[in-house]
């Protein structure tokens, strides 16, 4: 197993390269100067043309490219055109806040999503099931947008029980160590400011969850369904096994796999695909700082943050193979 | 079966229950906290904007979200007034110029220090204009405002000395009209010495001035915190201790926040929201002086634009009113000129083409398009106070356009590229608009219609040496009821030659929590918060 590990790890770099090619082909290929952009629409065309050979942005797109990768086998990410800070130290922060926000919506979603599947399965063509079904259509289909502030409408607003924005109270803010707040808080024995923090996570990773938790539902349903029609499920029904642990041990662990994959497709969907929550609930995370990077042109960051979305993608489909094994060992890494 | 169903029911309910009891006892006590801590005086004000700053060194940028907080840190020689840009003494205390209009001797105020403790005196005013003019325009963007930097033909400052500790004197090489209004204006603000030399680049994250609040922390897109500063050299103020400029993209859901009493105070209200919070009885609506203009632009050098007629025609078409009332919530005027009404020079004799479809058409016909044409209509992608609503506004262009045969094909593209296009001229016709920096005329109608603006900010590319002549001899002209008869001159032959269709002057919302007061905000954008207090 360490070998194919060792073996996979290798084969992602060719892809992460293959990655760096593709997203900076892209962004070239979007108009717009970011000297322009970063000086403002009053700068003088003097400016904008000297910012744009100081940023060496005159040079043909190759001599960029390898500028570029040799930095980043330096470690280094760049600097960014804005705000002229190193993304290595910028980017920080925004991924821990994004990270924590996906971490705590997949939770949400996983516990959900899987429960509401099994059972669904267990009862199929009961209420229960047509009523989870039709909801998880709604959750795949709802736009965020609307589903976030209509939540702090509704929870905010109306009922006063839950904070709109932000990941803390502003006037008395977390002292950020690893930025991932929930963390933060309980190594400084704030229990007062976790659960602060944890009542300004309940409505963004809600939002978030939405989709992937109607999505795991109905995957989980489906693969439920047909484990259950299957030969040894019926003996251990007609051995007399109580429902409950020939659904949740024995169904369960042959259905889980395809529903594996799904959560870690979905994982890394989440991670890039923030924007949206993170507009909507002030979020600072790195969904927001791409955004802001792409209204800027800001070259560097919008390439530096897509690779390390791209490569935590990666890493989670591997760590989703590898659980494969932990689940079923009798998925073989001989190849 | 059955009985295994009803247990999972019982304990979903249960822990469904449990959570909602949970988020209700724990949220009346969070209410009971922030009710105690307002018995109590408020004195920490949460600001929330859409955008954060890009840089806290004023001079760096030309961007309006930098100018919301700096101009709380820094302070300029001259300040503008508390609602209009009449002039005031500042970091200086008096000021004489001389009859040529060349020098202006400035008498400083004592006993002023910058944050760190370095004093504030004639040798720091010298050090700043030295830092900037021996810059060039890609570090410090605004000095253009005088002509250009020290190696440049235009620069039109020739000397800064310092005569004292406490008197500066500026040398000009000729007389600039607007030379005090733009020594107001927050890239100006002048920073401590000691501080710029010990950060370097990195002064642009620890700004030091000498306003009521001093830097404490810049969390990037998600907040900017200030404290009082202790030492603050008008007595009494500032009256907050603290605040905190919080980045909430979203407009809606940054009036949710404020409903929520997470901030106290947010800019960039959508009108049509204006509704809303004046049903809310925990909030107030305030309203910033106009000093703005939304406008169509028409590309001169393409056709059919390059026709005057085509041009005079399509600005008989356009409904103004109707789109006020649509888009705006009526918190608009219409304009007739390029620059607003509030600005000294305004022409006011001047009269707006009515709305007119009959003449129009007839218009039309005289330029040879009796049938109409085909033409691109940019519309801009992102709301501005002077545009809300760019696209919906198209909308109604496009069908007003239509009564006359003109088909108006509506585009858009994100807003770096839609700049870049304009710069280009690259546009049939656009939509664009403009906030003023100092409040004067030469800001908008040499800014916007001179011909030495065009590839810069004179998107129509509009060329009349005619206006040229006005607009360069109302720049050195230092008699100021003399200025204002050229800029009005200016304005009859550009309504005449209608680059433009100017649409309106807006007045841009805020909104804020009931408690707060002394708010004043500034036509210019950005204000002071050093009397703001909660009741």
């Amino acid at each position: 197993m360490l070998t194919y590990t060792v073996r996979r790890l290798f084969s992602l770099i060719p892809v992460l390269i293959g990655m760096t090619l593709v997203v900076f082909a892209i962004i070239h290929a979007i108009p717009g100067n970011p000297a322009q952009v970063i000086l403002g629409q009053r700068a003088t065309k003097e400016a904008v043309k000297a910012l744009t050979e100081q940023l060496g942005l005159n040079k043909p797109w190759y001599i960029q490219y390898f500028e570029y990768i040799k930095s980043l086998l330096h470690g280094d990410l760049g600097i960014s055109l804005r705000t002229r800070g190193p993304i290595n130290e910028e980017i920080w922060p925004y991924l821990m806040a994004t990270l924590e926000l996906t971490i705590v919506a997949m939770l949400i979603a996983i516990i959900i999503g899987v429960n509401a599947g099994v059972i669904s399965a267990w009862f199929s063509n009961s209420w229960f099931d047509y009523t989870a079904m039709v909801l998880a259509l709604i959750g795949v289909s709802l736009p965020i947008f609307w589903l976030g502030l209509m939540e702090q409408w509704a929870f905010s607003i109306k009922l006063g029980w839950l904070p709109t924005t932000g990941r803390e109270d502003v006037r008395d803010p977390v002292n950020a160590m690893t930025n991932l707040y929930l963390l933060d808080t309980l190594l400084q024995g704030r229990f007062d400011q976790f659960w602060v923090v944890l009542q300004h996570l309940i409505l963004p990773s809600l939002a978030l969850a939405t989709i992937p938790m109607a999505i795991i539902a109905r995957m989980t349903r489906a693969t439920m369904l047909e484990v259950m029609k299957s030969d040894f499920i019926r003996t251990a029904r007609a051995k007399g096994l109580r429902m409950f642990w020939v659904v949740y041990k024995h169904s369960f662990k042959n259905a889980i796999i395809p529903v594996l994959t799904v959560i870690g497709l979905q994982t890394g969907l989440l991670l890039g695909g923030a924007i949206l929550t993170e507009t909507i609930f002030g979020w600072p995370g790195i969904g927001r700082y791409l955004f802001d990077a792409i209204s800027y042109r800001d070259y560097p960051v919008i390439q530096s943050g897509i690779l390390i979305i791209a490569a935590i993608f990666v890493f989670i489909n591997l760590i989703v193979d590898l659980l494969y094994v932990f689940v079923d060992p009798r998925i073989k890494f001989t190849k | 079966m059955k009985k295994i169903s009803v247990t999972w029911l019982l304990i979903s309910l249960l822990a469904i229950s449990m959570f909602l009891a949970g988020c209700g006892s724990k949220s009346t006590s969070g209410t009971k906290s922030s009710n105690s801590s307002s018995s109590s005086k408020k004195d920490t004000l949460v600001y929330g904007r859409g955008g954060d700053s890009t840089s806290l060194d004023p001079i760096t940028t030309t961007e309006g979200e930098t100018f919301k907080v700096t101009i709380n840190i820094f302070e300029t020689l001259v300040n503008y007034g508390e609602q209009d840009t009449t002039l005031h003494p500042g970091l200086a205390k008096s000021w004489e110029v001389s009859p040529d209009g060349l020098t202006y001797t400035f008498h400083l105020q004592q006993g002023v220090k910058f944050q760190d403790g370095t004093d504030f005196n004639a040798d720091a005013v010298v050090f700043n204009f030295d830092r900037w003019m021996n810059g060039d325009d890609k570090q410090f963007p605004y000095y253009t405002m005088f002509g250009g930097y020290k190696k440049d033909a235009g620069h039109v400052i020739k000397d800064v000395k310092a005569i004292d500790q406490n008197t500066v004197q500026f040398v000009l090489k000729h007389p600039m009209a607007p030379f005090l209004k733009n020594l107001a204006m927050s890239p100006f603000g002048i920073a401590s010495p000691t501080a710029v030399k010990k950060w370097g680049d990195k002064f642009r994250e620890h700004p030091v001035g000498t306003g009521p609040f001093q830097f404490v922390e810049w969390k990037q897109n998600d907040r900017i915190v200030l404290e009082k500063n202790p030492n603050y050299w008008q007595k009494g103020l500032p009256k907050l201790n603290k605040i905190i400029f919080r980045v909430i993209p979203e407009n809606t859901a940054r009036l949710n926040a404020l409903a929520n009493g997470e901030i106290d105070v947010m800019d960039g209200l959508n009108n049509s929201d204006e509704a809303t919070v004046k049903a809310n009885s925990n909030l107030q609506i305030i309203k910033r002086p106009s000093m703005n203009v939304g406008y169509l632009g028409f590309t001169v050098t393409r056709k059919p634009f390059d026709n005057k007629l085509v041009r005079q025609a399509l600005s008989y078409a356009i409904d103004k009113k109707a789109i006020i009332n649509a888009f705006y919530g009526g918190q608009a005027v219409p304009a007739k000129n390029p620059m607003p009404p509030s600005i000294e020079g305004y022409n006011d004799d001047i009269q707006d083409y009515p709305y007119d479809l009959a003449k129009a058409k007839d218009l039309l016909k005289q330029a040879g398009y009796p049938n109409g044409f085909s033409m691109d209509l940019w519309a801009m992608p992102v709301a501005r106070p002077y545009m809300p609503e760019g696209m919906k506004v198209a909308e109604v262009i496009q069908e007003s356009l239509s009564k006359i045969g003109v088909k108006a094909k509506i585009q858009s593209v994100d807003w770096a590229t839609y700049l870049d296009k304009a710069a280009k001229g690259e546009f049939d016709a656009y939509m664009l608009g403009w906030t003023g920096d100092n409040g004067d005329a030469d800001n908008f109608l040499y800014a916007l219609l001179d011909k030495d603006s065009i590839g810069s900010n004179n998107y129509s590319r509009y060329n009349n040496d005619q206006v040229h002549n006005l607009l360069i001899k109302a720049q050195q002209e230092t008699d100021q009821a003399k200025r204002n008869e050229l800029y009005k001159q200016a304005q009859v032959i550009i309504h005449d030659d209608a680059p433009w269709v100017p649409l309106v002057h807006s007045t841009p919302l805020l909104a804020a929590s009931k408690d707060v007061v002394n708010y004043i905000p500034h036509p210019t954008g950005s204000e002071v918060l050093s009397k703001v207090e909660f009741k």
